[in-house]
């Protein structure tokens, strides 16, 4: 890393470099494209992996974030920070030249604190309408209903896109098509079996082939990093689980632990194994609901019952041990809030005997068939370099060949004591992403193997004070869910509430990755490519 | 008389019994008409009643199939379910699409039923119970059967739905080439069996089914007429027209009420069409099993109604339906015609070649073995 700080001082020597709880780096708002740009390109640590991109209300000036990290080793991280004090008319330079994955995050960024890119390609706002008032993160946000009322008329989609760009006689801005001429467009969406969720993708046909998809989301966006902004940390544990509802639990342990990190707050060993154990479990069911929707948008609804049929026995499981069954409730900051139930253990042994079976009958009945074989292999291709720079974590990019598991990368919870394998397959294609689900589900019954005999008996979670505050700074954390790297940002002054928090959404990924991998496919191709990705939208509607 | 006693539950007696009774008292022309009027209730009511138990079975069976139960909360194990399903459809409001083209929005599912029915009467269910038997019988099955077609198109373009339009014209390209292959194989049979007739193609089965006679090449044109007919009726795999997934559902996503029942019926009942020209060409219709000099065997066998033959073999090949609908996931568009055009049309034509070498260089089952 010192040979990152050297390279950094020799790119942009008006740089502060600070060590805070990561490596973090401040730079002038003209300057951070060329510093990315070479810490992308430098041979040594490439760091040509954004994470997170943060838009955050400073007060005396608005500002980006961005947790970059290297993808061949994920805990090598680093912190950018930038930020403008023109309020009135926030400019900074895009990086989605840079990093796919930065489009969508810079145009939520603009709908929500108001900063525009120089250079993105489309400049529209991400999760709201074009007419809204105000910008809601930003501090200063007139929150008066009257100024953005509910409407009930019909609004006309309109498909151009604002943008500014940067030529040699300075800033122009301009208004672009986002179709080519006389489109033939259908809707997917908002109201749609094949969603997964109030997804809305605009889809210019010809005939059955995909040429372009254009993504419109916020369709149930609840604003809940501002709402978390007004509440304290125990209370906004909840709002995790609303997030990816699927993997409701893993989210939840997320949170948990970048407030233990920032607060220091020891986690007892008894509701590390409980954790580990149940998000374990809860990656299985979300695999066996990610395989049912992906059989079920292939057509082939009795796979899709028989997934369901595996998820209630884990879904009953939680039942006995938390009383919720989708969102559980069990992650608390400083451990958990139940205990196992008695008969947790052997529930669980035979869950995985159960399961193992179970996995056979998959792999006979839906994985070597003919049909479903044509409809996958080779479809919706996802190269290395494209997962890595549309930030497509999760089984997914593992599918593109890219090692992404946070698990292995940088271990959290138990996962440096247990034994499994990282499943990567090479093909990048929905075969691939389909099977790395159902060998994950092996693995995990692997990792609840070695874990259910030798919970310790003990505290299952940590005492803490009444009045969680967290001191000032910045704080990070990163998990493995089901769809992919889920990650925290928590900016604290001191007070009970945060500062600034921001989720990382591993679906919004998936989804920008889109437009990419279907163009040129069929339009039944797109569903299926749909359901490997296996996205949750209110994920991405935060 | 011996007939009669023989057969003491075959429905022939009745009619023929009535016909006498009729003929006895009244002109030819009256005693036609009134066998007319009752010959097309009686094949609406069957119409009716055969789509609830093929709605009922298939949710059973289904549910089966997917570890679920299935209806079982009206009546006893749910048998009233489709009833009850029918008349919530009869109340249904029938919402009228303000930029849909009026008049072929609601012609479009008349001519969807009108084929499906105009089929379904020239189906022979059983001894004396195939209301006409023309001498082109196979031939005017296939042609009426295709005007469904016009049907689902006018739906698709009448809807002023994108995802209808879409739908409508896989549908299009879908029949116009699955049947070419049904049409086919049906003629590979017909090449067999020397008519079109379907009393006479039913006769010639006795001791030896169609579907054995020409041993390889009918076995062929039977597993391809499964296939094509199977894709005629719009069901998974082949069921792209609708594909839930991708078009919420294709070309009848506008319609509502009756008229989408009379969609929903015209599917289920070509089901049941489909198989049950498949049991008559090619799996002796409702002759029982026979075997040339077991007369004893024969006797008891014969002691079964043929209507009962019948319907029983037609419910085997709706589960082989069923159960390949319900195991397979859908092809896709492109897929779905290289099978059609790459595979199924070019070995249908060899088959019929191979058909005609067996017939005239008498290898047939029956040619060999001496059967009737």
């Amino acid at each position: 890393m010192e040979k990152i700080k050297e390279l950094i001082l020799n790119t942009v020597p008006d740089a502060v470099i600070e060590q805070k709880q990561k490596l973090t780096v401040t730079v002038a708002w003209q300057q951070l494209h060329l510093l990315v740009k070479t810490l992308r390109d430098n041979a040594e640590l490439p760091f040509d992996f954004l994470v997170k991109l943060i838009g955050v209300d400073r007060g005396e000036e608005l500002g980006v974030n961005y947790l970059l990290c290297s993808s061949t080793d994920l805990s090598k991280e680093l912190v950018l920070k930038t930020g403008t004090s023109d309020r009135e008319n926030p400019l900074l330079y895009s990086i989605t030249d840079i990093f796919e994955t930065a489009h969508f995050n810079e145009r939520e960024v603009y709908a929500l604190l108001g900063i525009r890119f120089i250079n993105n390609p489309d400049m529209r706002k991400f999760f709201l309408n074009a007419d809204w008032v105000g910008y809601p993160l930003r501090k200063d946000y007139d929150a008066n209903p009257e100024l953005n009322p509910l409407s009930f008329e019909s609004v006309e989609m309109v498909d151009t896109a604002p943008r500014i760009m940067e030529t040699p006689d300075g800033l122009v801005e301009e208004t672009v098509n986002v179709f080519e001429d006389d489109p033939y467009i259908i809707n997917i969406g908002p109201q749609h079996p094949s969603t997964h969720g109030v997804m809305h993708f605009r889809t210019a046909l010809d005939g059955e082939i995909v040429k372009k998809i254009d993504v419109h989301s916020g369709y149930i966006h609840r604003g809940i990093e501002k709402l978390s902004e007004n509440l304290t940390y125990p209370q906004i544990l909840h709002f995790t689980d609303r997030l990816d509802y699927l993997s409701a639990n893993i989210n939840r342990h997320g949170l948990c632990m970048c407030v233990e990190k920032a607060a220091e707050i020891e986690v007892p060993e008894r509701a590390q194994y409980i954790r580990t154990i149940m998000d374990e479990l809860n990656r299985i069911d979300s695999h066996c609901l990610a395989w049912a929707c992906q059989t079920n948008d292939l057509g082939a609804t009795t796979a899709f019952i028989y997934g369901m049929r595996e998820r209630e026995i884990i879904l009953d499981i939680f039942d006995k041990t938390c009383g919720g069954r989708l969102i559980i409730n069990q992650n608390v900051v400083g451990g958990v809030m139940f205990d196992i139930y008695n008969q947790f253990q052997k529930d669980v042994k035979d869950f995985v005997i159960y399961m193992r079976s179970k996995l056979r009958e998959y792999d006979r009945f839906f994985s070597h068939n003919v049909i479903a074989l044509g409809r996958m292999v080779k479809i919706g291709n996802l190269s290395k370099e494209d997962a890595i720079s549309y930030a497509v974590t999760g089984p997914a990019g593992r599918a593109s060949g890219w090692s992404c598991d946070i698990r292995k990368h940088i271990p959290y919870a138990l996962y440096n004591q247990v034994e499994f394998k990282e499943i990567i397959r090479t093909e990048g294609d929905s075969y691939a992403r389909y099977l790395n689900r159902l060998d994950e589900i092996e693995e995990s019954l692997h990792i609840i193997e070695q874990l259910i005999d030798n919970i310790p008996e003990g505290e299952i979670c940590a005492k803490t004070k009444a009045i969680i505050k967290l001191p000032e700074g910045e704080y990070y954390s990163r998990i493995e869910a089901c769809r992919g790297e889920f990650g925290v940002f928590i900016e604290s002054r001191g007070e009970r509430f945060p500062y600034r928090l921001k989720f990382r959404s591993p679906s919004m990924a998936l989804v920008s990755a889109m437009p990419l991998i279907c163009k040129n496919e069929k339009i039944s191709d797109f569903i299926g490519i749909g359901g490997s990705m296996d996205y949750v939208i209110p994920d991405i509607d935060r | 008389m011996l007939l009669n006693y023989s057969h003491p539950l075959e429905i022939s007696n009745l009619t023929t019994w009535l016909d006498t009774t009729l003929r006895s008292s009244m002109p030819e022309f009256w005693v036609l008409f009134i066998e007319f009027a009752l010959v097309i209730v009686a094949l609406l009511t069957a119409y009716a009643v055969i789509a609830l138990i093929l709605i009922y079975a298939e949710r059973k069976i289904t549910a089966f199939f997917q570890a679920r139960y299935g209806p079982n909360r009206v009546g006893k194990w749910g048998l009233l379910q489709s009833l009850a399903d029918m008349i919530k459809i009869l109340l249904k409001e029938i919402v009228k699409i303000t930029r849909s083209d009026r008049f072929l929005f609601f012609a479009a599912p008349f001519f969807m039923i009108v084929a499906s029915m105009a089929t379904f009467g020239a189906i022979p269910f059983g001894k004396g119970l195939l209301a006409v038997d023309f001498n082109i019988g196979v031939l005017y099955v296939t042609a009426v059967s295709s005007v469904g077609i016009i049907g689902v198109l006018l739906a698709g373009w009448s809807s002023n739905n994108k995802y209808s339009m879409i739908g409508a014209m896989r549908s299009g390209a879908q029949f116009v080439s699955y049947e070419l292959s049904a049409g086919f194989a049906l003629m590979t049979i017909v090449v067999l069996a020397g008519t079109m007739q379907f009393s006479e193609l039913i006769e010639g089965q006795r001791y030896c089914w169609n579907i054995f006679n020409g041993h390889i090449s009918s076995i062929i044109a039977f597993v391809i007429y499964l296939i094509s007919g199977h894709a005629e009726t719009n069901r998974g795999p082949f069921d792209l027209p609708e594909a839930e997934s991708e078009l919420t559902a294709g070309y009848h996503t506008e319609y509502s009420g009756l008229q989408f029942g009379f969609y929903y019926l015209a599917e289920y009942l070509n089901m049941f069409i489909i198989a049950s020209i498949a049991t008559t060409v090619f799996l002796g219709g409702f002759l029982p099993i026979q075997v040339q000099g077991w007369d004893a065997f024969n006797g008891i066998m014969d002691f079964i109604p043929s209507y009962v033959w019948f319907f029983a073999k037609t419910a085997v090949l709706i589960f082989l339906s069923l159960w390949v609908r319900w195991s397979f996931p859908r092809l896709r568009i492109d897929q779905l015609l290289n099978l059609e055009w790459k595979y199924l049309l070019p070995i249908n034509l060899v088959n019929i070649v191979v058909m005609v070498i067996l017939v005239l260089t008498g290898l047939t089952l029956k040619d060999l073995f001496g059967i009737i």
